[in-house]
């Protein structure tokens, strides 16, 4: 826990910061506002926070998004699939994609930064080409109350998405921090060779992986496909995946693997959201907005940096003197 | 020999970490072209001495002098400045670049101009020059990684030389070369010492000091404890002035006659051919509670017979009996499931995952067993990591200890104690004491032998002579991935063993 700490702080103080200068901020309105935005960026930064634990990287989510949010529409308004049949089909098609990566990146060895970029284009194209680069959005059709009211509804005054993501972090955290798969899934990524010698299959860790990030992209791309209500298929979910890349590493996930946490991801995620609040309440240009965003996760990850080296001189020093008594 | 100032002289170095001293009045100085061991056990203080000297780090108080003069080295810059080279344990020649490149790193000649290019004619010229010189039959254009551990550890001494060094440090030069190697290393020591350069040479290996030291000054606990000139070198007297005490016989005396009779052929490698030696079919039979030596030079194969064996290479041809069943190791998955464990090589990256603790690493290959339903139970794990810690003796202060800052020698045990919380059937050791300092290595053995007895099969991959003799019932040979002969425990000897690995016919 100690390594979500300083975040945990920065988190707080940013809160008490934009509410002393803007008391807005503490609204109702506006604080559900806010959860929902974390709960519907909070899912799919689980999932790559999953992948670059592996080492990974994943960046066709926000493509994604796009191919999976125009799908959705042309399944319920125009082929008149049901809505369960079409939730199954869209995560099913996620996993499947994600799989194609996983699969490419283990068996081929092939690098994932390139295999995601690859989707990246190929899933935004697709998109487009399906769809004749026209918006799509879910019109008068009946019987999608359910999607309504899990991407803008309330439970017991909590926005749905906030709730589904605390459900989904709670099933994630038992699975990272506490399972068989986790470990193995943090040894991976830390030494995979190692991890081989130790008779773990890290290929399928790896490809597990990106088919949980695939099954938790498609649960957040059909919020936000009806939280937007439409889906332009050429900018939807535009660079969703670096908000999901810099939540996992603000959250004390490595890119070089075998990193991170859970509750890291979820406070990095709402340090994002935050930020992005904060740029509209204070009165900043809108246009600083991504600044504002890369200075705060430079300044989060840097001081992170300086307080894990500096625990790492603690240990070897406690290792020294132990051994020398 | 007339100019008695020593060209080095570190006098009454002491340096404190927070909680340890670390050296404690140290003393050490170096004649021109003399070859000074230094030695002790890991945690000695070595490191430690020869970082301040490379400027790395700063002494609390005490004196440096190169030729008489007082110096302050605060830099590793500055020591190469001095005439101060390292030949460190790891290598640290940059492997995508060619032999050239590497000796001139950071020296490179330029043309005139602005822009400074690179005078290639010249950087060539001169890199076969100077191999020429130190005898070394290497193109300049070779790039290093086509040479093998050893060739690229003579480009890094070509550099050290290179640069004018007067003194040169080598840490552990050896630890990955084979005999020929080894022997080609200190002909080129000594051909240094001839030319006037000193040499620190820091070893585990006591047969290398024995043969090549002009004096050698031990270490213990951060303190000088001895000197030995020439004359006095011998094995015995460095162990026991590394220790502290008489150190009883290395090698618990082997004991080949207990189970072996019983299942000769308990453990058949009936014929294997690896991806390395597609050609070559190797095949052999390790009785319970034996201990099968496997010696032979660097790049004959063994290595990865280990690895194809253990599942980690994919076999071209494997056929493997384990108590009369025939084995398929597609994994090591497969292999663990079956008692047959590797303790590979490379520790530090194969053996563990040096960023997990002790406890996470013990568990890591048999976690199903710690956990229910999947979920871990950290206290399992806890009570298996605290048994092992204390019936093997692993030295941590707790089994949250990350593996990367223990010795080398309680990391290696760390790599045993997860394969002892199974009953293993067959143990392959590869190289399982290098870079262990002695007091370790012989707790190693010990663990060895104890396994045999217990009647385990075990493989010891190894390229020092004196472990492979000492800890071995029988002996394969290997020679260029064929095992070139069996060695009874009769026929044991330095140069039998040296026959059968230049390719000799068994």
């Amino acid at each position: 826990m100690k390594k979500e700490l300083g975040i945990f702080i920065l988190l707080v103080v940013l809160c008490i910061i934009v509410s002393i200068k803007n008391p807005n901020f503490l609204l109702a309105i506006n604080l559900q506002n806010l959860a929902r935005q974390i709960g519907a960026f909070g899912i799919f930064s689980i999932g790559l926070g999953l992948v670059i634990i592996t080492g990974g990287i994943e960046l066709s989510v926000g493509s994604m998004m796009a191919l999976l949010g125009v799908f959705m529409s042309m399944m319920l308004t125009e082929w008149g699939v049901g809505v369960v049949p079409a939730i199954l089909l869209c995560i099913l098609v996620s996993m499947v994609l994600s799989l194609t990566h996983g699969l490419l990146i283990t068996r081929l060895n092939m690098q994932p930064f390139i295999v995601t970029l690859c989707g990246l284009l190929f899933y935004r194209g697709l998109a487009r080409f399906i769809t004749n680069d026209e918006t799509k959005g879910f019109g008068t059709v009946a019987g999608l109350d359910f999607l309504r009211y899990v991407a803008n509804g309330n439970l017991f005054g909590i926005p749905m998405p906030f709730v589904l993501l605390i459900l989904i972090a709670l099933v994630t955290w038992v699975l990272l921090h506490r399972s068989v798969y986790g470990r193995y899934l943090f040894a991976t990524g830390r030494n995979a060779e190692a991890a081989r010698y130790a008779g773990i299959n890290t290929k399928r860790i790896i490809t597990a992986a990106y088919v949980v990030a695939g099954a938790l992209t498609a649960i957040s791309g059909i919020i936000i496909a009806f939280y937007t209500n439409s889906v332009s298929p050429a900018n939807h979910g535009n660079a969703y995946e670096l908000y999901g890349i810099a939540a996992a590493v603000l959250g004390g996930c490595s890119l070089r693997g075998g990193e991170g946490s859970i509750v890291g991801i979820l406070i990095g995620t709402a340090l994002l959201q935050v930020l992005r609040n904060l740029v509209n309440l204070l009165g900043i240009p809108s246009s600083l907005d991504f600044a504002v965003m890369g200075a705060v996760i430079l300044i989060g990850v840097m001081a992170d940096q300086i307080l894990t080296e500096r625990r790492n001189r603690r240990q070897v020093t406690q290792m020294r003197s132990a051994t020398k008594s | 020999m007339e100019n008695k100032t020593p060209i080095l002289e570190l006098l009454n170095i002491s340096k404190r970490f927070p909680g340890v001293i670390a050296l404690n009045d140290v003393t050490l100085t170096v004649d021109t072209g003399e070859i000074v061991a230094l030695i002790g056990e890991n945690g000695a203080g070595k490191s430690t001495l020869m970082k301040i000297l490379g400027g790395a780090i700063s002494c609390d108080s005490g004196t440096v002098k190169i030729e008489g003069q007082t110096a302050e080295i605060k830099s590793p810059r500055e020591a190469s400045a001095l005439g101060i080279e390292f030949i460190h344990q790891e290598l640290s020649v940059l492997d995508n670049l060619d032999v050239a490149a590497n000796i001139f790193l950071r020296r490179e000649p330029t043309k005139a101009g602005p822009l400074k290019l690179i005078d290639r004619p010249r950087l060539y010229r001169d890199a076969d020059a100077l191999l020429a010189k130190l005898g070394l039959d290497l193109p300049s254009r070779t790039p290093l990684s086509r040479l093998s551990l050893a060739q690229q550890q003579l480009v890094e001494i070509a550099r050290a030389i290179s640069t004018g060094a007067r003194i040169i440090i080598m840490d552990e030069p050896t630890s990955s070369l084979s005999l020929t190697e080894t022997n080609r290393l200190l002909e080129i020591v000594k051909d240094l010492k001839a030319h006037n350069v000193s040499i620190i040479y820091i070893s585990h290996r006591l047969h290398e000091v024995e043969e090549i030291a002009d004096r050698a000054v031990v270490l213990r606990d951060g303190r000088n404890a001895g000197e030995l000139a020439r004359n006095e070198i011998n094995r015995d007297r460095m162990v026991r002035m590394m220790v502290g005490r008489d150190l009883k016989e290395l090698f618990t005396t082997a004991n080949g006659n207990g189970l072996k009779g019983k299942h000769p052929d308990w453990f058949a490698v009936e014929t294997l051919r690896t991806q390395r030696y597609p050609n070559h079919a190797v095949s052999f039979n390790v009785a319970r509670g034996e201990v099968l030596g496997i010696a032979g030079l660097v790049g004959s194969g063994r290595s990865e017979m280990a690895r194809t064996i253990f599942g980690v290479d994919e076999a071209i041809e494997a056929k493997i009996k384990l108590n009369g069943e025939t084995l398929k190791f597609a994994t090591p998955r497969d292999a663990i499931n079956h008692g047959v464990y590797l303790v590979p090589e490379d520790r530090r990256s194969c053996g563990l995952v040096v960023d997990f603790n002790v406890r996470e690493n013990i568990s890591l290959p048999n976690l199903e067993s710690y956990s229910t339903a999947k979920i871990i139970s950290t206290a399992k794990e806890t009570t298996a990591a605290l048994s092992a810690v204390k019936s093997i003796n692993i030295k941590t202060p707790s089994p949250e200890m990350r593996a990367a800052n223990l010795s080398g020698g309680n990391q290696q045990k760390v790599v045993l104690a997860r394969w002892l919380t199974f009953s293993p059937k067959v143990i392959i050791f590869d190289e399982p004491t290098r870079g262990i300092d002695v007091g370790a290595k012989a707790e190693i053995y010990a663990l060895i032998r104890k396994l045999a007895s217990e009647g385990v099969s075990v493989i010891v991959i190894s390229s020092e002579m004196e472990e492979v003799l000492g800890i071995s019932d029988r002996i394969a040979v290997m020679h260029e991935g064929r095992i070139t002969g069996f060695l009874d425990r009769s026929q044991f000897s330095e140069e039998a063993v040296m026959h059968l690995a230049t390719g000799a016919a068994g």
